[in-house]
Parts: C-alpha cells; sequence; structure tokens
C-alpha cells in the first residue's frame, strides 16, 4: 500500500487544487450533503501521504491555533486531533475539563467565552450532552468541530470510516454495511448512519431490542436482532463498544450472554461475505463485542481506521480553516 | 366602600351560566351586583366603562403557577407573578410548594397569604405540600395546612413513587374534604428521559420518556382515588392514551379532573427544533397525533382544564446542554392568547376554552369566583378576541425570559383585568404587546 511519499509543496498544490469549503463548523454529518461529504473523503484522501512522507508536515495551519477541549476523556480521539493539527503546522493546545454532574453546563459556557477571548481558529470539542458543541459553538467566533457529543453525532469517525471503507473496497456506492451493538446510546452509530444514507449505501442495525433506540427503523434501510440474519452478505461488519459496566444487568443481562448472542466471532462472521472487513471505533473490549482472534486478525481493518482518523482530521481541520479562507477571504 | 362600577356594551360569556350577550355588568363593594342583557339603568353615581367591541368573560383561574418566593426571587416573586399574571387575565392562580423551603407546613401557608395580601394584586391560592419536602416518604399535616389557607394539596413538580403513601393521602385528603392535585410520573421509567421517546428523540441523540411513564401511574392514581373517594385532580395529562384513562375513571367518578398544560395543547416535539431549551418540560412535548388527541380532550371535556404551568428559569439553568437544563417555561402572559389559538383555527368553541380557565378550576377547588354570578367576587377581564400580537421577551413583567411561546404571533389580548372590583390591569395604550 504504501507508495513513495509526493514532496510535500506538490501535496500542497493538491490541497488546495478544488473550490472552498462552505461550511464554517463541522457540528454533525445532518449538516452536509452527498457532495460535501465525498469531498471531505477526497481531501482526505490526499492528507494520507503527508503522515507517510519522512517529514510529516504540510503546514497549511502555520500560525492558526487549535484548541481540543474535551469535557469527555477521550486518549485516541484527542491524539488524533493534536496529531492532525500539529503536522499541518497549527499551534495546539489540550485542555481536559474535568466535570462533575452539577458544574458541568456552567463550564461548558464559562470556558467557551473564555477561550474565545484567547482568539483560537478552532475549537475540537468532546462532551458528554448532546447538542452542547452545537451550544457552544453559538458562543464562539472560529470554527468548531464535534468531536462526540452525548449520543448524537460523532462526524470525524463516521468520514473516517468511509474512507477506510473505500480504500478498501475500492468504491461506497453498492455495499452493505452492518452495524452492530449498542445503538442506541451510540453517537458513532448516528454519524455512520447519516453518511452513509446521504450516499445512499444499504446499511442494517443489528442489535437486541433493548439497545435498539425507537424509531430506529427511520434511520436504517434494514432493522436486525439476530446477529447471523443481520450479517448475511454483509460487505462491512462495524461492531460498537458496549458500555457494559453500564448495560449489564439493566439492557443486557451480562457480558457472557450479550458475547453468546451479540459478540462478533468466527462462526457469526462466516455469515458475512468471504471479503467482509470488521471494524471498531476503538477503544475495543476484547471478548465482550468481538473475539480477540478476529480483532487483531487478517480481516480486522481496525489499525488503518486510526491512520485515516489522522487523515480526516487533517483534511477537515484544511477545509474549514485554511481552505474556506482561501474562498472566503 | 368604593364607586359601584358599570361595564357596558361588552359582550358577556360565562360559562357557569351558558350566557353569551351583549349587556351590563354591575359591581358593587368588589361583588358582581348584576349581570343583565341590554342597556345599563344604573345611577350617575356609577363610574362607566364602555366596553363596546370587547368580551367580558369571569377572571382566569390559573391551576398550576411556580415562583421563587421564598428563596429563589431571582426568578419570581409574588409581585411580579402577580404582574404577569394581571397582563395575563389571570385573577387567581394556584402556587405550588416547590420552594425554598417547601410550603409543607401551616406557618409558610400563612407566610404565603400575608405575604400575597401586601404584595400581590391577584389571589394567590397556596397549595401545600402532599409529602414533607416533597420527598414522597410522609404526608404533611392536612388539617393544619387547610386551616392556614391551602386549597389543595400538591407536590408540585415531584410524583410520589409510593402507591401505599399515596392512598394514605387520598385517604387522609379525603377525610378533609380537600382535592389532591398530583403529577404523575414514574421515575425509573423516565430515568434520564428529557424528552418524547420517538424518532425525534433517537435523532437528536437524546434520551427519551415514553407515554406509559405517564400512563401506568396515573393509572394507578385513578384506581386509588376510586378507592378512597378522593377528589383526584391530575395535574397535567400529555398522552393520547391518558385522556382515554381519563374517560373511563369520569364514567365510575365524578370526583376525578385532570389539567393540561398549554404547552401541551399548542405546541408538539418537533418545537425542541435544535436543543432549544425553552422547550424543554415535563411531561414533555409529545408527539402531533398526542397534541390532537389533547384538544379533542378539552372539546368534549374530559379535559378539565387547562394551566400555564408558569415556571420562571433563570438562563443560568436553561443555556445549558439539552439534557443537562432545567424543565420549565413561563406562561401565565401568554396562556389565553394561546388558548384563543385553539378557537382561531375552529377546532374547539370559545366556551369550552373559556370554562377550563374559569369554570372547572373554581369547581375543582371550591371556589365561589370564576363565574359572573351575583355576589361572587368581580373577578373578571376585558378581551379583545382578535387583537394581533407578537410575543416579545422585553415586555415580559415576568422575572424570568424562559417562554416557549417567544416570537410567537397571537391575536387576543387582553385589555383589562378586574380583581374584586378593582382595576389591576390595562393595557398600555399604543403598546404593541
Amino acid at each position: 500500500m504504501a507508495r513513495p511519499s509526493p514532496a510535500g509543496a506538490s501535496a500542497e498544490a493538491k490541497v488546495h487544487g478544488g473550490p472552498g469549503f462552505s461550511k464554517k463548523h463541522l457540528l454533525g454529518i445532518a449538516d452536509l450533503n452527498a457532495y460535501e461529504i465525498l469531498d471531505l473523503l477526497d481531501r482526505a484522501e490526499r492528507m494520507i501521504p503527508v503522515s507517510r512522507q519522512e517529514r510529516k508536515v504540510l503546514p497549511t495551519l502555520a500560525g492558526k491555533t487549535q484548541i481540543n477541549l474535551f469535557f469527555e476523556p477521550s486518549t485516541r480521539t484527542q491524539g488524533s486531533f493534536e496529531i492532525a493539527g500539529k503536522r499541518l503546522g497549527a499551534l495546539v493546545m489540550n485542555m481536559s475539563v474535568k466535570t462533575s454532574s452539577v458544574t458541568k453546563g456552567e463550564t461548558l459556557i464559562d470556558t467557551a467565552a473564555t477561550l474565545n477571548a484567547m482568539r483560537p481558529d478552532v475549537i475540537v470539542v468532546r462532551h458528554s450532552a448532546a447538542g452542547a458543541v452545537e451550544l457552544l459553538s453559538q458562543k464562539v467566533g472560529c470554527s468548531v468541530i464535534n468531536a462526540g457529543d452525548g449520543a448524537h453525532e460523532h462526524p470525524t469517525q463516521a468520514l473516517l470510516d468511509a474512507l477506510t471503507i473505500r480504500r478498501h473496497k475500492g468504491r461506497l456506492l453498492g455495499l452493505t454495511v452492518a452495524i452492530c451493538g449498542d445503538i442506541a446510546n451510540s453517537r458513532v452509530a448516528r454519524s455512520n448512519l447519516l453518511l452513509l444514507g446521504a450516499l445512499q449505501i444499504r446499511t442494517r442495525v443489528i442489535a437486541p431490542k433493548t439497545l435498539l433506540p425507537r424509531g430506529i427503523e427511520n434511520m436504517a434501510t434494514e432493522v436486525f436482532t439476530d446477529m447471523r440474519e443481520g450479517l448475511k452478505g454483509a460487505d462491512v461488519v462495524m461492531m460498537l463498544r458496549l458500555q457494559h459496566e453500564r448495560a449489564a444487568g439493566k439492557m443486557i443481562p451480562s457480558v457472557r450472554e450479550y458475547y453468546r448472542f451479540y459478540g462478533l466471532d468466527e462462526e457469526k462472521l462466516a455469515f458475512a461475505k468471504p471479503d467482509a472487513i470488521v471494524m471498531h471505533p476503538g477503544p475495543m473490549n476484547r471478548g465482550v463485542e468481538i473475539d480477540p482472534a478476529i480483532a487483531d486478525g487478517e480481516r480486522s481493518v481496525i489499525t488503518d481506521q486510526v491512520e485515516m482518523g489522522v487523515a480526516v482530521r487533517m483534511a477537515v481541520l484544511d477545509a474549514l480553516i485554511a481552505g474556506r479562507n482561501e474562498a472566503n477571504p | 366602600m368604593s364607586r359601584p362600577l358599570v361595564i357596558e356594551n361588552a359582550r358577556i360569556v360565562d360559562p357557569a351560566s351558558g350566557l353569551d350577550a351583549v349587556g351590563v355588568l354591575e359591581v358593587e363593594d368588589g361583588r358582581i351586583a348584576s349581570v343583565t342583557t341590554g342597556t345599563a339603568k344604573r345611577a350617575a353615581t356609577a363610574e362607566r366603562i364602555d366596553a363596546r367591541g370587547l368580551m367580558l368573560a369571569p377572571g382566569l383561574i390559573d391551576m398550576r403557577v411556580f415562583t421563587g418566593e421564598p428563596g429563589r426571587e431571582y426568578r419570581e416573586t409574588l409581585a411580579t407573578a402577580s404582574a404577569a399574571a394581571a397582563a395575563g387575565g389571570v385573577t387567581s392562580f394556584v402556587l405550588m410548594p416547590d420552594t425554598l423551603p417547601v410550603i409543607d407546613d401551616g406557618a409558610l401557608v400563612d407566610f404565603l397569604v400575608r405575604r400575597a395580601k401586601a404584595t400581590a394584586g391577584v389571589n394567590v391560592l397556596p397549595a401545600a405540600a402532599i409529602s414533607k419536602g416533597l420527598k414522597g416518604e410522609e404526608i404533611t399535616e392536612f388539617g393544619l395546612l387547610k386551616e392556614a389557607g391551602a386549597v389543595c394539596f400538591a407536590d408540585g413538580r415531584h410524583s410520589i413513587q409510593s402507591s401505599a403513601l399515596l392512598r394514605a393521602a387520598f385517604s387522609y385528603a379525603a377525610n378533609f374534604d380537600m382535592p389532591v392535585v398530583h403529577h404523575a410520573a414514574d421515575a425509573a421509567l423516565v430515568g434520564e428521559g428529557v424528552m418524547n421517546e420517538g424518532h425525534f428523540a433517537s435523532v437528536l441523540g437524546l434520551k427519551g420518556i415514553p407515554a406509559e411513564a405517564e400512563t401506568i401511574p396515573l393509572s394507578r392514581d385513578l384506581q386509588l382515588a376510586l378507592l378512597t373517594g378522593v377528589r383526584y385532580h391530575a395535574a397535567q395529562i400529555s398522552t393520547a392514551a391518558s385522556v382515554e384513562l381519563m374517560a373511563a375513571a369520569k364514567q365510575r367518578s365524578r370526583a376525578v379532573s385532570c389539567g393540561i398544560s398549554i404547552n401541551n395543547l399548542a405546541l408538539n416535539e418537533n418545537d425542541v427544533g435544535a436543543y432549544r431549551t425553552f422547550f424543554k418540560l415535563s411531561p414533555p412535548l409529545r408527539s402531533e397525533d398526542d397534541r390532537q388527541a389533547m384538544v379533542e380532550g378539552v372539546r368534549t371535556g374530559i379535559i378539565d382544564v387547562i394551566h400555564s404551568d408558569h415556571d420562571p428559569q433563570d438562563s443560568e439553568v436553561k443555556r445549558q446542554p439539552f439534557a443537562e437544563a432545567s424543565d420549565g417555561a413561563i406562561g401565565l402572559e401568554t396562556l389565553f392568547a394561546a388558548a384563543l389559538r385553539l378557537v382561531h383555527s375552529g377546532e374547539v368553541e370559545l366556551m369550552t376554552v373559556l370554562r377550563a380557565l374559569t369554570q372547572r378550576p373554581a369547581e375543582i377547588l371550591g371556589l365561589s369566583s370564576g363565574r359572573l354570578a351575583v355576589g361572587a367576587p368581580a373577578d373578571f377581564i376585558l378581551v379583545d378576541l382578535d387583537y394581533p400580537w407578537q410575543v416579545s421577551e422585553k415586555n415580559f413583567r415576568s422575572r424570568s425570559r424562559n417562554s416557549s411561546f417567544e416570537g410567537a404571533r397571537l391575536a387576543g389580548k387582553v385589555m383589562a383585568t378586574y380583581v374584586a372590583g378593582q382595576k389591576v390591569f390595562e393595557h398600555p395604550r399604543g403598546d404593541a404587546a
């Protein structure tokens, strides 16, 4: 897969080859149409070589300030955004805000006003409450990227998933994507369903009824409660993390029962297409939703997802700040 | 006492007597002296008001109002709530006991009665808590609270989960012939829910509240009400299935009744839009199907009372992510105009809407007001039924701004409000709202 790295200068020219990106924020996939989604995927594609070359820099954001504001702990997403910003030459500052349930919202608005006064160019936000990132975007003057808000959206995850699928399958159109697990509480599932839906790709959700939200039949092409049925003929198997500490005893009786019926093992995976790929947004619960042998096996593209994550976040940062400014000075 | 007052040429609408005709209302010593159709015969000593083109109706009785006095005066005081009420045509309101401290003691009821007399222009009717501290564990001193001036018992925003405690409260309230007003919500089914359960909540990634969180405890309440014979009022229902439960219970007892917030009659879950916290309410705004069933319930009289559910909240607790924001919206000043939407749209007769705002609450609470009868308190309003206006937060008398009708275009405005024959509000001339 590794190709010779193009020189930084030519990569930069390619990045700015197309028209500017029209949005100020990336709050959710719901705000994007199919063209904008494909544009971001193409931009991300062009970012991949930057991270593979020796000097991993493409300083389109030199002199810009990026703040990663995380109200929920996240090692991987925060790290991915940090690397993406730094490879584009931005000054990146990480802020992790510890929150108690009492002071959560107060901290959000107050912190927004404080950070805004520091004149950042972009704020990347994760928050435990749905809609919190949109609320914050109304309070600041710079671009805002949603790095996950409650059970609402996680747009860069859906973009990196789509990019990973497209690179492995060579296409998106005509594929069948099965999303399995805790759909009800998953922002990853929502953003993926919105993205795949916008591109008119067949989606299936598979979960026990206790983990399916009301009205899911309007969000996915098909709904299954039997994993074998749901996986039949799937090109992509997307597993979700189960918050088993919260769910056990309430939404599911036990981890072992969940694994028996909804954990991805060889026997169930055999129902999918022979060349189906296996994805997981991480962090994984090996032995809860996925057999360790599959997670680390040859059909798993989980580490590729992490690499595509950096490319997608570079593309989004570039499109919102550099790309946008160039088009709309 | 005061000079007699004569209101002439008004269209007098009184649900209690069924009167709807142009006529004359005479007031003496704060009470209604006569209601006659045609023209006035009164001596020239009386103060005469020509109300041509206006409707004269009993003052509204709002069965569900929260304030911040005592304890959170920055949200609302009795004085500001009273000013808002007068501007909205509300001449009496039932004050919920959810204050700091909770109104669960006779001395506190007495304080409210005195405080209202000193600072409020409209009638403030305190509801005392059913359970001490609104904790749902022990019942309060119903007899002493009644003596102090409580008009009913209610646990405000709280819902008692223990069926045994409710049974005891209902029995004991029946003992003192006092109505119990209860908000039916199953705490475990509500759980972390913040809006109506359904597709829309799922799209927003918000936890939903199923209709069953209301219908299951409502069904229990109604069974216990029939068992104990209490005068039971379901504080506020929000689902189509709840109307069916009420209809069935009313077949068996005349002592059960229910109310609905104007919000649940005029708005639906789609109004939440992009996490607009002024539409975060309890019970939540439901589906359009539910709303239509509610309107039908008002039309048929299964739903007895329309109230404002006036609940002032400051921006500190409302400018929050949706799930973390407080419930509630103010409504005293928009209650009547919002209710008139149902009349203007042809869904419900004017007389029916007025009955749910005047006669029925008076009957449920055992008040002599809420009707234009000789000897009744001269609490009445003059209304321009077609007056167009737009709701704007800068015109609110209420101390809080959390209105779910901000920016709404409404038709119908209270032009003057009288309590015991005294004018407590007059629509300012040249004021857009």
